[in-house]
């Protein structure tokens, strides 16, 4: 928390993180865990006309994996598919293909959604805090879970919102309002929310978005950190944002994954022509 | 500061900003003075309404001395109210009972001229406590009904044109005259809808025996207050439905989504991160609706109410002594629903259209009208009023 200043003055350059991104590169590829595999996978919101067509990557865990892409290219799509997100929407689905979370087919007529969600959590573009208390914004999960006992959402709030780094800012008016924190704060409050129910994986859909450079930065901070302890893959608009916190980028474009590789290689040194072309802004 | 004279016209030619087209510019005016008369036409139908109930109204519900107010107007029931003329040249006017009374009392007095007045006497406490008791049963359905209707349209389902088609036909109720609701209500509720008894009536249609001496009776509840409240539910409805649709539809998708995204059921979403922040715009909304349907005469006036009824509807339920509490608890519920009540609309329908008139029916009249009108105003701006205290409450 305290560093945050002197980091973003290295982070505001836009060059990639130039002397530790390839350690991790390097360092242990065979050890790297697959959480997410998605497989030949094509989706259509209105069936017969498929926005992404024969997506194939591996997501790693504890990775930071971007997907960043021009608007329209299915990278938000891809993203809702991976805690089914998209099923809210009646007649979307994979036409072919499949997405496997922890080496289980995540659209297995067996898999129970709600449990899914508690696995993979998400936070959205709009930061969405309920018109609740700070407190009761953090507990809201566990107490859907039925969890009750005051000792143990007490425990929870407090880890979650130290992990979200709020604590300091909140600990005082934990009864207050959600609404009444700034825009930063609640974004960082949504990522308590959504940590508390502990999961595996973090969705982030353009989380940073509707706020100021300031709060980007404490936000990104956040999530190099919150990498430790979950797996993390976050839409972005800004390749910048991209090369800050990131390990791996997939370039999408027209719903096909143009590219896939780690984030250094991918904004120094890409492979195709296209992402070449998207990254250096000649279109995008 | 230049001098420049207003009153003086500019001189011939100099003015290039002189009006050209006369013509345009004369149907400007007629067109914003027709548009202004509609205005003011409404305002002042309006103004006359209120100012004539007023100041009418005013003088029957108080009173120049001490308490002020005219509580016996608010706390008796109609009656017939006399007036006479005694052998010694005075005049008397007195509701019925006491003029009864008098009668008992002075057995020596000649009475010369006497008129009776039906329904002028008394007050209005019988119609009042109809109203209320029918309103409550009216919010109670409709709330329930409306609510469970509203979220099964906007959350639960699809979206297509079966979807579409139901709502048309919800929204189609709103246009069914009431007079339509009161035979509907008449027809469903009071004479057909089943009920549980230990001997079906004759008019039942059909009696399903369910053993044990009692019958499963296609019977009705019969003129009474539920099926009134049922009609008037059934009437409001669509517009219960489009209110508690609105405020559904006006709690964000990211709600909804933040709290799925949580691993929470459907029902749990609904439940704990939509219901609470739509609630009291459907509960506002409502209110005023139902105000609306608190003055409906046509649709009680076959399934509830009665012009005169001597007794208030808890009094004289019958119910069996000797059983237990719980069994004459819900004898006396099931007696008290079943009582057909008195209500204001048709109270002064009847006192202002079915009665003779004579200028001793005149206080009845305003005096009810003028009570009836504040008590829905008074809801409706209580519910306005609570909403703008909640839309500020409730900000995201």
């Amino acid at each position: 928390m305290k560093t945050y200043m002197s980091d973003q003055e290295d982070q505001m350059t836009l060059e990639p993180q130039g002397e530790d991104a390839p350690v991790q590169d390097q360092s242990a590829v065979d050890a790297l865990e697959t959480v997410i595999e998605v497989d030949h996978v094509n989706f259509a919101y209105i069936p017969g006309t498929d926005v992404l067509k024969d997506i194939s990557m591996n997501i790693n865990k504890g990775e930071v994996t971007a997907f960043i892409g021009p608007s329209g290219c299915g990278k938000s799509t891809l993203l809702r598919c991976l805690n089914r997100m998209n099923d809210l929407i009646p007649k979307a689905g994979l036409t072919q293909g499949e997405i496997r979370i922890l080496g289980t087919d995540i659209y297995h007529p067996e898999v129970d959604v709600i449990e899914l969600r508690k696995h993979v959590g998400m936070v959205f573009q709009k930061y969405n805090p309920f018109p609740k208390s700070i407190y009761e914004n953090v507990a809201y999960g566990l107490r859907i879970q039925g969890v009750n006992r005051k000792s143990v959402l007490d425990e929870a709030v407090e880890s979650s919102l130290k992990l979200a780094g709020l604590w300091d800012e909140v600990k005082d008016r934990l009864d207050s309002s959600g609404l009444g924190l700034s825009g930063g704060q609640q974004q960082r409050l949504c990522i308590a929310r959504t940590i508390a129910v502990q999961p595996k994986i973090i969705l982030m859909d353009e989380p940073c978005s509707a706020l100021d450079p300031i709060s980007t930065t404490i936000i990104e901070e956040l999530i190099t950190q919150l990498k430790q302890e979950f797996t993390i893959v976050i839409v972005t608009h800004n390749m910048q944002q991209a090369t800050r916190v990131s390990d791996r980028t997939a370039y999408f474009y027209l719903g096909e994954l143009i590219e896939m590789d780690v984030t250094t290689k991918i904004f120094t040194n890409p492979s195709q022509q296209k992402t070449e072309e998207y990254i250096s802004g000649r279109f995008g | 500061m230049h001098d420049i004279a207003k009153d003086q016209p500019v001189k011939k030619g100099q003015n290039p900003f002189a009006t050209k087209a006369v013509k345009l510019k004369r149907r400007d005016r007629t067109i914003s003075v027709a548009l202004g008369a509609a205005t003011y036409f409404i305002l002042a139908c309006t103004l006359y309404i209120f100012a004539d109930i007023t100041f009418k109204g005013i003088p029957v519900v108080f009173k120049t001395e001490a308490p002020f107010v005219n509580f016996e107007f608010f706390t008796k029931s109609p009656e017939t109210l006399m007036t006479f003329e005694t052998e010694g040249g005075e005049t008397y006017k007195m509701n019925f009972s006491e003029y009864s009374q008098f009668k008992r009392d002075s057995p020596d007095v000649n009475i010369v001229e006497e008129h009776s007045h039906a329904y002028s006497g008394g007050g209005i406490f019988g119609p009042l406590v109809g109203t209320a008791l029918l309103t409550i049963i009216c919010i109670t359905v409709a709330l329930f009904v409306g609510l469970a209707t509203a979220i099964f349209l906007n959350e639960y389902a699809t979206k297509g044109r079966f979807m579409d088609s139901i709502r048309l036909a919800i929204m189609n109720l709103a246009g069914v005259p009431s007079i339509v609701f009161g035979l509907f209500g008449l027809m469903f509720f009071c004479l057909f809808i089943p009920v549980v008894t230990s001997e079906p009536l004759e008019r039942s249609f059909l009696a399903i025996p369910l053993g044990g001496g009692s019958y499963f009776s296609f019977e009705g509840w019969g003129t009474c207050m539920l099926a009134g409240g049922f009609t008037l539910a059934v009437m409001i409805l669509p517009v219960v439905i489009a209110a508690c649709e609105e405020s559904l539809k006006a709690i964000p998708m990211g709600f909804r989504e933040a709290s799925l995204a949580l691993g929470a059921t459907k029902w749990q979403t609904i439940s704990k991160a939509v219901l609470p922040y739509a609630f009291p715009g459907m509960l506002t909304a409502s209110i005023l609706g139902i105000t609306r349907v608190a003055g409906e005469t046509a649709p009680i006036m076959f399934t509830a109410a009665l012009a005169h009824k001597d007794k208030l509807p808890w009094q004289d339920v019958p119910t069996t002594p000797g059983s237990n509490f719980v069994a004459q608890a819900a004898e006396w519920g099931t007696g008290f629903l079943s009582q057909s009540v008195q209500a204001m609309p048709y109270h002064i329908y009847t006192v202002a259209a079915r009665i003779p008139q004579s200028e001793y029916t005149k206080p009845m009249q305003y005096g009810s009208v003028f009570v009836f009108m504040v008590l829905v105003m008074t809801f409706a701006a209580l519910s306005i009023f609570l909403r703008i205290r909640y839309r500020k409450k409730l900000k995201w």
